[in-house]
């Protein structure tokens, strides 16, 4: 087992360095969820209110962030923020900052489907007992549109945290970088490198991934 | 008519081109039971929800106890917690026990102690005997003991009158009649009532006065004892036939 390819994992710092990247990658996707999914249920609440100016504005904003690859969203804002607004930046914040308003695009449509799902009988009922519109969201609607937009969130984290992997293109140290790296630098004693630190990058992103997967199936059954 | 409750003057309502309600004119005084009849879409859901401000008008004045009510969205959301309303598909909050369905609206809107809202609570469930359902979740519950919790809930707020709109509609049979008695109960209290229902014998029993209408108009205005004995105008007359009444 002299030059089997796998040592390639555990050579000098190696795994230490992949684990580093890894974190990195959760860092920017946990950062990224939080802050925008708190965001995604503000502008999906948002998004139920009646005002048309209020509607467009964040509809825009949702299509404009769904349309748009996530690649170019990075460079977009890793090239221009510096150059026209000079805001200098760190990679990694600039990709927070993507993925952040991306999450919050993407949570508030589903937030607002959900919201909207909820039947008018529930609203008028919470009218009648007085309540105001805050209390009516706060008691009524966003507590009953939870369970129904849980499904779709969990599939949005998990797809958060794939697209992570494109931080590379911003010269991010996430843990697909690091992989490269280290595939790069070992080239000579280990060419068949490339299987095995993908291959760890695989199950890596795998072991995250997967438990939301189940949670989202067990959130589905028991609806 | 020092003890005039409430009332509606020339009150207009249309969807769009559609007229739905005509000059409508009525008052009801403290204590009484009025009760709305009509064959279906003849307007008297809408005109019980524009008396809580569910339904805009376009026109027209409605007084609560003398005073103008300003159709404002804030003016009928502090009206709101004085007009009881209950609805045919009774629409409990599912995320929440029945003690909360009933407290939310003294407690949030009224701002009373919890303690105190609880324990006033239990009373009312106790007198609809569903006291042992406080703890449960409305989907553990039959429809007639849901529409019972949800009259509590209209009660809890001690509104100055009730609104019932078709709450046995989408009852089984045997469900109405606990339903009925409640109303009846309350009917005996004095408590003010609008009700629109299909229960001819239930109304007879219960109204003081009968507002008949059809398409948007008030065909006649008459004394619950006289209208299903004899009614005014032969419209109403074929409608109590068409009843089996």
């Amino acid at each position: 087992m002299a030059h089997s390819g796998i040592n390639i994992i555990f050579e000098g710092a190696n795994f230490a360095r992949l684990m580093g990247g890894l974190w990195v990658t959760i860092r920017v996707a946990l950062i990224s969820i939080a802050i925008g999914g708190v965001l995604g249920i503000l502008l999906g609440v948002l998004r139920t209110f009646h005002n048309r100016l209020l509607r467009f504005v964040l509809r825009l904003y949702l299509e404009f962030f769904r349309i748009i690859p996530t690649v170019a969203l990075l460079f977009l804002f890793y090239y221009i923020l510096p150059k026209d607004m000079h805001l200098n930046l760190p990679a990694e914040e600039v990709a927070v900052i993507v993925f952040t308003l991306w999450m919050a695009a993407e949570a508030s449509d589903i937030v607002r489907g959900a919201l909207e799902s909820v039947p008018q009988h529930q609203i008028e009922s919470g009218l009648a007992i007085g309540l105001s519109r805050n209390q009516l969201y706060r008691f009524v609607l966003v507590p009953q549109s939870i369970k129904l937009m849980m499904p779709a969130l969990i599939n949005l984290v998990t797809r958060i945290i794939k697209t992570t992997s494109l931080l590379l293109m911003i010269s991010v140290l996430d843990v697909i970088n690091v992989g490269q790296q280290i595939i790069e630098a070992n080239q000579q004693q280990y060419p068949q490198g490339a299987f095995w630190i993908y291959g760890a990058i695989f199950f890596l992103y795998f072991i995250i991934c997967y438990p939301f997967s189940l949670l989202a199936k067990r959130l589905q059954r028991n609806k | 008519m020092a003890d005039e409750l409430l009332r509606v003057e020339n009150l207009n309502k249309a969807y769009g081109d559609q007229p739905v309600l005509h000059d409508i004119n009525f008052e009801v005084n403290t204590g009484e039971v009025l009760v709305l009849l009509g064959p279906s879409g003849s307007g008297k859901s809408t005109l019980i929800r524009c008396l809580n401000g569910l339904e805009p008008y376009q026109s027209g004045d409605i007084y609560f106890k003398g005073d103008h009510v300003t159709p404002s969205s804030k003016n009928w959301q502090k009206l709101r917690q004085k007009i009881g309303m209950v609805f045919q598909s009774y629409d409990l909050f599912p995320n929440l026990k029945i003690m909360d369905n009933i407290t939310l609206g003294p407690i949030k809107v009224q701002k009373q102690a919890k303690n105190v809202a609880e324990k006033e609570a239990l009373a009312l469930l106790d007198s609809v005997d569903l006291a042992d359902y406080a703890q449960k979740y409305p989907r553990e519950l039959s429809g007639g003991q849901k529409q019972r919790i949800a009259i509590v809930r209209a009660l809890a707020l001690h509104p100055e009158f009730m609104l019932f709109d078709e709450v046995t509609a989408s009852l089984d049979p045997e469900m109405v009649r606990g339903v009925l008695e409640i109303m009846l109960d309350l009917a005996k209290q004095k408590m003010t009532m609008i009700v629109v229902t299909h229960e001819m014998n239930f109304a007879h029993q219960i109204a003081n006065q009968v507002l008949f209408l059809e398409e948007g108009r008030i065909l006649e205005s008459t004394p619950g004892a006289q209208f299903f004995t004899d009614p005014k105008t032969d419209r109403a007359k074929e409608f109590l036939q068409s009843m089996d009444f």
